[in-house]
């Protein structure tokens, strides 16, 4: 029974105190994102550098995706972007395969009941700890110790091994750069990736591991048959994470040179914005290229979002709000007919 | 053969099975806790030594005697005595890397820009799970709809409007959008959900708590273990932003950890190797130490689906 004090407390509406909660969140968001966002996108229909306040419709679009602008280097800025496109994708590949299977083999090992692993605490502390390490500090230790000459740490090694005749260039070689950049990537993303991959193991119900167990199940029926499929959300999940991640790859490819410049070979589209709009004054800056560069970020980004969103929705509760839709209908039909018969 | 023999001997052979497994498990992670920590204790190792001493043998593996130097050049404290070379690096060095300049600007952003999303974050997350308003759901969904937008996207327009607005080497454009942070609410949304009884709101309001009071005094201290685990991020996250930080602030006094890592990576004359890699170390060491005093609740908090950055 409830007191009349409660019964009062029902009857108040707190529905203003909700949208006085959650409004520092909207105001700060649609200032600082939203409309920068739509900014982006005026800016994407303005010229660059000199006319950075005349409009000029499709053009920044024709000229990175097509080639054909006003400007005199549209062939080029077209190039560069989908070299950029190019890159990221090559760059985005080469981390994540290596990344995804060593987390997952390490994951796998990690929550085997079977296995005596001593030290397995440290060890994920250790494996997880580059992931924390300040990226461009991480482009710093690697470029300091890479260097293309034999005054560098591993080139005078390798050398003194005996391992080869001559320095490798692991920074300006166009094959080499790239290999180290994924080396860097899955050396800092591996420890993440592998601590999301066990919670998401660890939440597999382990009397299925058990009656597979009993039944004779190897470790590699069981890695096939009962933890890959259970883990299929987490492993889509981490799987556009990771590509919208890798479309944002920034800080180790924009970093990873040596002197002023960053490396083109490196050139991502994260790079290719910034570059494009980082030049201090408007009148250096290209806005509009920058612009619509970030646009067609986000289509591709709304279109993987959309992906997790489908794979990841609850199937249970949209089959139970159908039920219900259905159950409310028929209850509606009955009503109406009982109203006739009456 | 007796059948107690047999089955002794199928034991045996699990045993050796499952030990031999654990074995190879083990050298696999030694090799990647090498890989780890063997370019981390390198660049220790090759701070220590004199820029000479790196020229003439570049493969150093054991502990040098010429941090001291290393620190003297870095922060532009050169005996008198010293060649004007020397002077000239010192100069050049000090003025890129400025190491507590760049520590405490670091600290500035980093921890109020972590005040400022654990707070809101817990208050827009409360005010989602708490009340009943017509537009809470809409509210919801466009939190996490936005959550996967990358910084990159909008970019080029934060930065001509924070320059339309005079904004540009100021910290604001910096801390105040930590006010807005859709994953870390979407975190707590799912967190109060799970362990936030709602009677508990009630049975203050009959009390005679007002709602503000109610969420300071009874929700932060019951939301405690979520928030903290997103502060530790959030601080790290933000410590480690090389990419607003370096859009925004452009005047050397600003320059924060990663922007003076940076530009000492751009030097292309008067280098000295000893104390390229001192400016690495110096600005991985804060955020390593606070690691491996925090490794358990950090690796705790990523499992809990902690924040990607």
């Amino acid at each position: 029974m409830a007191s009349a004090a409660q019964r009062r407390i029902k009857a108040i509406s707190y529905a203003k105190y909700g949208y006085m909660f959650i409004a520092p969140f909207f105001l700060v968001y649609c200032f600082f994102q939203v409309w920068p966002l739509i900014y982006t996108f005026i800016l994407s229909f303005k010229g660059n550098q000199s006319e950075h306040a005349l409009w000029v419709g499709l053009n920044n679009y024709s000229t990175i995706l097509l080639g054909q602008g006003r400007a005199a280097g549209a062939a080029a800025s077209q190039e560069e972007f989908f070299r950029a496109l190019g890159n990221t994708l090559i760059l985005w590949f080469g981390n994540f395969i290596p990344q995804i299977l060593l987390s997952l083999l390490l994951a796998v090992w990690f929550t085997d009941a079977k296995v005596k692993l001593p030290g397995k605490g440290f060890f994920k502390v250790v494996m997880y700890m580059p992931n924390i390490i300040t990226a461009a500090s991480v482009a710093a230790l690697y470029v300091n110790l890479f260097g293309d000459s034999e005054n560098y740490f591993v080139n005078s090694t390798l050398m003194k091994m005996g391992l080869v005749s001559a320095p490798v260039a692991f920074i300006k070689g166009p094959i080499a750069s790239k290999l180290m950049v994924m080396f860097i990537q899955t050396w800092l993303w591996f420890g993440n990736t592998m601590i999301m991959l066990m919670s998401g193991i660890m939440g597999i119900n382990p009397s299925l591991f058990e009656a597979a167990d009993i039944d004779g199940a190897n470790s590699r029926q069981q890695f096939f048959r009962i933890t890959l499929p259970l883990l299929q959300p987490i492993m889509v999940y981490t799987l556009v994470t990771s590509m919208i991640g890798g479309l944002q790859m920034f800080d180790i490819p924009y970093l990873y040179h040596n002197g002023a410049n960053f490396n083109k070979q490196l050139e991502t589209v994260a790079v290719y914005i910034y570059y494009n709009f980082n030049q201090g004054t408007v009148e250096s800056a290209n806005y509009g290229y920058a612009g619509a560069a970030s646009i067609v970020i986000f289509i591709i980004t709304a279109i993987l979002g959309s992906i997790t969103f489908y794979m990841n929705r609850d199937k249970d509760a949209i089959a139970k709000k159908k039920q219900r839709k259905k159950a409310e209908k028929q209850y509606k039909a009955k009503m109406k007919q009982g109203g006739l018969t009456l | 053969m007796s059948m107690k023999q047999q089955y002794g001997q199928a034991k045996d052979n699990y045993h050796a099975k499952i030990i031999a497994k654990s074995a190879l498990i083990f050298a696999v992670c030694v090799l990647l806790t090498l890989i780890c920590l063997v370019p981390i204790y390198i660049l220790i190792v090759n701070s220590t030594h004199s820029n000479m001493e790196l020229v003439a043998n570049p493969s150093q593996f054991f502990f040098g005697s010429h941090l001291g130097e290393n620190i003297q050049t870095i922060m532009n404290k050169v005996p008198d005595g010293a060649s004007k070379v020397v002077k000239r690096t010192a100069q050049q060095y000090s003025s890129a890397f400025n190491v507590g300049k760049g520590y405490l600007n670091s600290f500035i952003i980093a921890g109020s820009t972590t005040v400022l999303t654990v707070f809101f974050s817990a208050l827009t997350a409360y005010g989602l799970v708490v009340y009943d308003f017509k537009l809470s759901g809409p509210a919801y969904t466009f939190i996490i709809a936005v959550m996967m937008i990358p910084v990159q996207v909008s970019s080029a327009g934060f930065v001509a409007f924070m320059y339309s607005l005079g904004l540009v080497n100021s910290f604001i454009p910096l801390i105040v959008p930590a006010i807005a942070a859709p994953a870390i609410i979407f975190f707590m949304v799912s967190y109060m959900k799970s362990s936030f009884p709602l009677d508990i709101v009630e049975a203050s309001r009959i009390d005679g708590c007002g709602e503000f009071r109610t969420f300071l005094t009874i929700a932060i201290p019951m939301m405690k273990p979520a928030m903290a685990v997103q502060a530790i991020f959030a601080f790290v996250a933000n410590w480690n932003n090389y990419y607003t930080q370096n859009m925004i602030l452009k005047n050397e006094k600003f320059a924060t950890v990663p922007i003076m890592v940076s530009k000492v990576l751009a030097f292309d004359k008067n280098l000295d190797n000893g104390a390229n890699f001192l400016c690495v170390t110096l600005s991985i060491l804060p955020i390593v130490i606070v690691y491996f005093i925090l490794s358990k609740f950090i690796i705790a908090g990523v499992a809990l689906g902690g924040v990607k950055e």
